[in-house]
């Protein structure tokens, strides 16, 4: 185990230049998913965000095997798959999820025939599965800074329809919403701050950046802003930490931290304050008595109080 | 036998049948096809402003059908809906839409404000922001509903008689000329429903909304209602409870036979019974 200052030596170190580069994708990665996650994980399309990390596959792939960009290849396939998808989930005689689950595996099983055709695939697909974070080109450190940009921006400019949608499909579409392009625009935030993950993190630990540290967030608070802000935050203190864990103790990245991550959560679960188990437990035996949980459950005040004001109304 | 159980046409005349006041909602020969099949036919009603009308039938009437294809959600094989004399989009936009409490996600980490704020999404506008006018209108509508006391409250939180009045809020919001509430009583228990009634004859009467809603409860519904229209794939009668006092109708709206629970819960089954017992 070394040192914090030690880390930071070492991050400084030109002939660690992979280090910093991995350290800035993680964080960068992780703050994008942190706040694409929320939406995913108020949707309770979890499902979807797991099968877009597997429809990336043949897209990596192919741009291994071409030897070109693999931001831009996965990106295709999984923007392939999650418009494939959100068309075939139109056919309301399959759930959503049946369809998802076609597309994915045949997406990932696509992904493996294509990269067992290039020499010495063994080593790569691991690379793929896992996460490096010794081979993260230069130009894919800006790949990610400037598509996070875009994607934050996105996310910014239709949160409210975003929202809309989440909270009322119907309501949303009698507003006149385009409500099957906000879900493609969706699907294809989810797709994109997926690939400009997978590089660090893997294509299969890459599903925790984007709901662990959402639904830790969830956990903490009941209003939509402060999840959105604390879930990025979460997401990058556990690369950073994650990271330097890794580093210090010689473990896989990925790996490492997704588990901080998940400690994270489970700090949250416990300690949330008013819903987590902790302070559930400390309103029981104290503060509250059970009558006033009850009467936070009835309907409004009582009915006396509520006919009061219709005498009142001017 | 009587007026009432003419198809369609609703017995009492109304004088201003073509005149220049359009009615607030006009609902003319609409027949809605859904895979195939005819699930609501030449169905024709009038909600002027002002009134409650309760819109009953049994399951699979194609009472949702009906307001769905008011608001532009389910394609007319024909037909016609004017709001405010107005069809289309322009139309759509007059009406204020209250679904049934299922449809919102409560576990969303929202407030009572922003839940109703999001009725308001379409009036904002792309890429832009709620403004003082949205904040004023969603806190007027929460006002509207009394639930000013709980407007910061996460709506994970409320009851189901506070989250149907976070729905009507929303609906408010945008100062619709019409109202369609679907199934708005379903779980709740009989002093909340009451309240829900009161406000919703309120919204009529004194904020002069065309409210229409959609209801099992027939009782109630003839109990409050200004006007009733029975549905069975078509428009079987309306009129005013009183005049809809004819077992008859009921029978033909809903399937039933003359000795059925539901006649004697309405009052209507007295004579029948006993010229079935003879």
């Amino acid at each position: 185990m070394i040192s914090i200052g030690d880390f930071v030596q070492d991050l400084l170190n030109p002939d660690l230049a992979f280090l910093p580069k991995a350290l800035l994708v993680a964080v960068m990665s992780s703050v994008v998913c942190g706040v694409i996650g929320c939406h995913v994980v108020l949707r309770g399309m979890a499902f979807i965000g797991d099968a877009v990390a597997h429809a990336v596959f043949p897209g990596l792939a192919v741009a291994f095997v071409l030897q070109g960009s693999l931001v831009l290849g996965g990106a295709v396939a999984g923007v392939v798959t999650a418009v494939l998808v959100a068309v075939f989930s139109q056919n309301r005689r399959l759930k959503e999820d049946s369809i998802i689950g076609v597309f994915f595996v045949a997406a990932f099983a696509l992904g493996i025939v294509v990269i067992s055709t290039a020499p010495g695939y063994a080593g790569s697909l691991q690379q793929f599965l896992f996460g490096s974070i010794t081979g993260i080109p230069d130009e894919d450190v800006y790949v990610v800074a400037v598509a996070g940009a875009v994607l934050l921006l996105v996310a910014f400019l239709l949160h409210k329809e975003l929202v809309a949608v989440s909270l009322d499909r119907e309501m949303a579409r009698s507003a006149g919403l385009p409500v099957f392009w906000l879900d493609l625009v969706l699907y294809v935030l989810v797709t994109i701050a997926i690939v400009i993950s997978v590089q660090t993190i893997g294509n299969i630990l890459v599903l925790a950046l984007l709901i662990t540290p959402a639904a830790a967030a969830r956990l903490l608070t009941d209003r939509l802003g402060v999840m959105m802000l604390l879930a990025p935050v979460i997401g990058g203190g556990s690369a950073l930490v994650g990271l330097y864990l890794s580093w210090s103790l010689d473990l896989p990245a990925g790996g490492t931290i997704v588990l901080v991550a998940t400690a994270v959560f489970l700090l949250a679960w416990f300690l949330a304050p008013r819903h987590g188990l902790l302070a559930r437990r400390r309103l029981h035996s104290s503060a509250r008595t059970p009558e006033d949980e009850a009467r936070r459950d009835t309907d409004l005040p009582g009915p006396a109080e509520e006919r009061t004001p219709v005498g009142s109304r001017a | 036998m009587t007026a009432a159980a003419t198809t369609g046409a609703p017995p009492v005349a109304r004088t201003d049948e073509r005149g220049a006041g359009a009615h607030a909602l006009s609902v003319r020969d609409v027949s809605v096809e859904l895979g195939g099949r005819l699930v609501l036919h030449d169905a024709d009603l009038d909600v002027d402003a002002g009134e409650l009308v309760g819109l009953i039938g049994p399951n699979g009437a194609g009472k949702t059908t009906l307001l769905r294809s008011v608001l532009g959600l389910v394609r007319r094989r024909a037909g016609q809906v004017l709001v405010d004399g107005a069809s289309g989009s322009a139309g759509t936009r007059a009406v204020g839409y209250v679904p049934q409490r299922h449809e919102f996600a409560w576990d969303f980490p929202v407030s009572v404000e922003d839940a109703v704020l999001s009725g308001r999404v379409r009036g904002i506008g792309w890429l832009r922001r709620p403004g003082v006018a949205d904040y004023r209108a969603a806190r007027e509508s929460i006002d509207r509903v009394r639930m000013t006391h709980l407007r910061k409250r996460p709506v994970g939180e409320l009851s189901g008689g506070q989250r149907q009045r976070v729905l009507v809020a929303r609906a408010l919001a945008l100062g619709p000329r019409v109202l369609l509430l679907d199934e708005p009583f379903t779980g709740l228990d009989v002093p909340t429903q009451e309240l829900l009634t009161d406000l919703f004859a309120e919204l009529a009467r004194e904020d002069g909304k065309a409210v229409l809603m959609t209801t099992h409860d027939l009782v109630a519904a003839m109990h409050t209602c200004t006007r009733i229209c029975l549905l069975n794939r078509t428009v079987v009668a309306t009129g005013t409870p009183a005049e809809l006092r004819d077992p008859e109708v009921w029978m033909r709206a809903f399937g039933i036979a003359t000795g059925s629970p539901l006649l004697a819960a309405l009052g209507l089954s007295t004579t029948v019974d006993h010229e079935g017992d003879a």
